[in-house]
């Protein structure tokens, strides 16, 4: 595709160009209500420059506000924001070193693609020369030259998206703001748009920061992820420490399927500790935090890492925790199926990819089969004490 | 050709009624401006530039004068007022109601709302009264120029405040912090993004405001003055009193001529803007 292309001649431009500008920002208590709701609940992070951080989170989590409230839209009843060493907190959305991505692009409908792109530079008032040497650049940048003189109604959602970019990229800010910028655009496209922004992240080098509530956008493309729900940070980390290590039952299920299983503790080893559960009975798990026995506790495990088999595996050791159940749905979807088990009168659910490795692989499964489901005790995760 | 066979059927009735109620009308105005006076009034079916004649007085093209400099300020005004107003609507929580507020005043009847007034304006209306009882002078605030462009301002912003609403309804406003957010001031945002992208309802508000503006009779009668008088008032004079019929048609085919200029040096204004949702 001619995706890769525009992203090859942005690393040279980049490098010519030396745009490599970092931009750390500093969340500091940052409280906001909005007629009396608190959207913001003293909030603290910080996001280093030149990160790609994704804010994620549900509808009403809070995570545009705060996203405005970087871009300089909305202005927080507490706290304070810095930009590097800078307080912007009061400043107003022109004089900040960061620009948006807006969700619905924004374009400016009066004004043709180039004029557009010029925008920025027009209000600086840059010499025209310049401005005509500048747009040219980042037009053949986003590949959209030949539609210059279009007007954004004219454009696909895809090339709309392009001139976002390029008009915002331009006034080479430190931080680029991202607000749900993929919504409006269909799967395919979103999975290549999502693909060259990352590219385009790592050439220019700036900071990104990157609103969405599609937690598989988020894992694809972050450094570093923050997942928010009703005003508040529920944890900040890798996308593989938000998904294997999961601070808690909400982000476990929210980013991703997961089953959960709740018992006892009866049984604590060094490594591994046993918990008794009414639907399954004794289950062996690693620990992941301090038990201790009587306690009860919450586990997490994901279903990709749970096998599915008509006959009892041979292979199986002393570490695996296996139970039987019957199918009492099935979803097949292509790369892989996904299996609804009931065991006791739980409902537990495991995805089996289509490769015949094993033996027991190129067992087909029928819906109502009794099949067991079998997991390593340190693939599940040891979410919280209750 | 089926198809546009169909065409013709399907706008004949408009056609007909544009016919019948517009065209007729304004050609039979044209021919009678070309007609002989007659001398009880009437016209005489004789050909004759005579009713064109006016354009000798000087008090007429002061009434031309005056006609065209009333409309000017009054739609310039109007408009002013309404983008404000109509952006405040439109961004409202309650516009429901706000736009019912301005369809209120159309209840009540156009003449009665011009006497009203008179009575706030007049030498013995409300405004002097109250002058009088805080120890000022009073002032003649009625039948002059200025009185016919306030009243003119008050009748025609709705026409002005409605199509504007439904322009700035329209308008995406996450470009004006798209705006900011690329550098611009607020005051600068919506210069260069808010009102080229209302235009189309700008140009709608300024003919809904100059085409009525132009054709005043009933204000300039009532609270106007010497200074103020406007061709309408012309024309209804030369018809009802000095029963001029083709001088009165001329008069009126002059004005026809002025709002048309206006209608085309507009609309080619309207369609430079290329952009815009389509």
């Amino acid at each position: 595709m001619y995706f890769d292309v525009s992203i090859d001649t942005f690393k040279i431009y980049i490098v010519r160009s030396g745009i490599m500008k970092q931009g750390n920002i500093k969340i500091d208590s940052i409280s906001k209500s909005f007629d009396g709701v608190e959207v913001l609940k003293n909030i603290s992070f910080e996001i280093k420059g030149g990160e790609f951080f994704s804010i994620l989170g549900g509808s009403g989590c809070g995570k545009t506000t705060l996203l405005r409230m970087i871009a300089g839209f909305i202005e927080a009843d507490k706290g304070a924001i810095y930009l590097g060493k800078k307080d912007i907190t009061h400043l107003s959305p022109n004089k900040r070193d960061v620009n948006t991505i807006f969700q619905t692009y924004a374009l400016f409908p009066h004004l043709t693609i180039y004029e557009n792109i010029a925008f920025p530079l027009r209000l600086k008032k840059v010499k025209e020369a310049e401005i005509d040497r500048e747009v040219k650049k980042y037009l053949e940048l986003v590949k959209l030259s030949e539609h210059a003189n279009k007007y954004s109604s004219q454009l696909s959602g895809g090339q709309k998206q392009r001139v976002a970019i390029a008009r915002a990229l331009i006034n080479k800010p430190k931080v680029l703001l991202l607000d749900e910028p993929l919504s409006a655009l269909d799967a395919k496209l979103r999975q290549h748009m999502l693909i060259e922004l990352d590219n385009i992240h790592e050439e220019v080098g700036i900071t990104f920061v990157f609103v969405t509530h599609d937690q598989q956008e988020a894992l694809s493309v972050s450094d570093r992820i923050a997942v928010m729900k009703d005003g508040e940070v529920l944890q900040i980390g890798t996308p593989n420490e938000i998904y294997e290590s999961p601070a808690n039952a909400y982000v476990a299920d929210f980013i991703g399927e997961t089953n959960f299983i709740e018992g006892e503790v009866v049984e604590v080893e060094e490594n591994f500790a046993y918990l008794e559960s009414t639907s399954y009975g004794r289950i062996k798990f690693e620990l992941d935090k301090e038990v201790m026995v009587g306690q009860y506790v919450k586990l997490t495990i994901r279903p990709e890492k749970v096998k599915v088999t008509k006959s009892k595996p041979r292979y199986l050791d002393d570490n695996d925790n296996i139970f039987k159940g019957k199918v009492e749905e099935m979803i097949y979807s292509g790369f892989q199926s996904k299996f609804f088990v009931t065991v006791g009168n739980q409902l537990f659910s495991a995805f089996k990819q289509h490769v015949d490795f094993f033996e027991e692989d190129a067992e087909t499964i029928h819906w109502k089969d009794e099949v067991y489901i079998i997991w390593d005790s340190a693939d599940s995760f040891l979410l919280e004490v209750i | 050709m089926k198809n546009q066979r169909n065409g013709l059927v399907y706008s004949a009735p408009i056609t007909l009624w544009l016919t019948l109620l517009f065209v007729a009308p304004t050609l039979i105005v044209i021919i009678y401006s070309f007609l002989k006076k007659g001398i009880y009034g009437g016209v005489e079916w004789i050909f004759s530039i005579d009713g064109y004649n006016f354009f000798k007085s000087s008090y007429f093209l002061k009434v031309v004068w005056n006609t065209v400099e009333i409309s000017v300020v009054v739609t310039f005004l109007t408009v002013l007022i309404a983008i404000p107003v109509a952006l405040y609507i439109a961004t409202s929580k309650y516009k429901n109601f706000l736009l019912f507020l301005i369809i209120i005043p159309f209840w009540t009847n156009f003449l009665i709302r011009i006497y009203s007034w008179i009575s706030l304006l007049g030498n013995n209306g409300l405004l002097n009264n109250l002058l009088i009882k805080f120890g000022l002078e009073p002032h003649q605030f009625i039948y002059n120029k200025f009185a016919v462009i306030l009243v003119s301002i008050y009748a025609y912003l709705p026409y002005a405040i409605l199509p504007l609403y439904s322009a700035i309804e329209k308008f995406d406003f996450a470009i004006i912090d798209a705006a900011r957010d690329l550098g611009a001031s607020k005051m600068k945002a919506y210069m260069k993004t808010f009102l080229p992208n209302i235009k189309p309802g700008i140009i709608t508000a300024t003919l809904f405001t100059f085409i009525p503006a132009l054709g005043s009779y009933a204000i300039p009668k009532l609270v106007g003055g010497n200074d103020s008088q406007m061709l309408g008032n012309v024309i209804a004079r030369e018809l009802t009193i000095t029963r001029d019929w083709p001088k009165a048609a001329a008069i009126s085919t002059i004005l026809t001529i002025i709002t048309v200029i206006f209608i085309i040096v507009l609309s080619k204004y309207d369609k430079d803007h290329k952009g815009g949702k389509v």
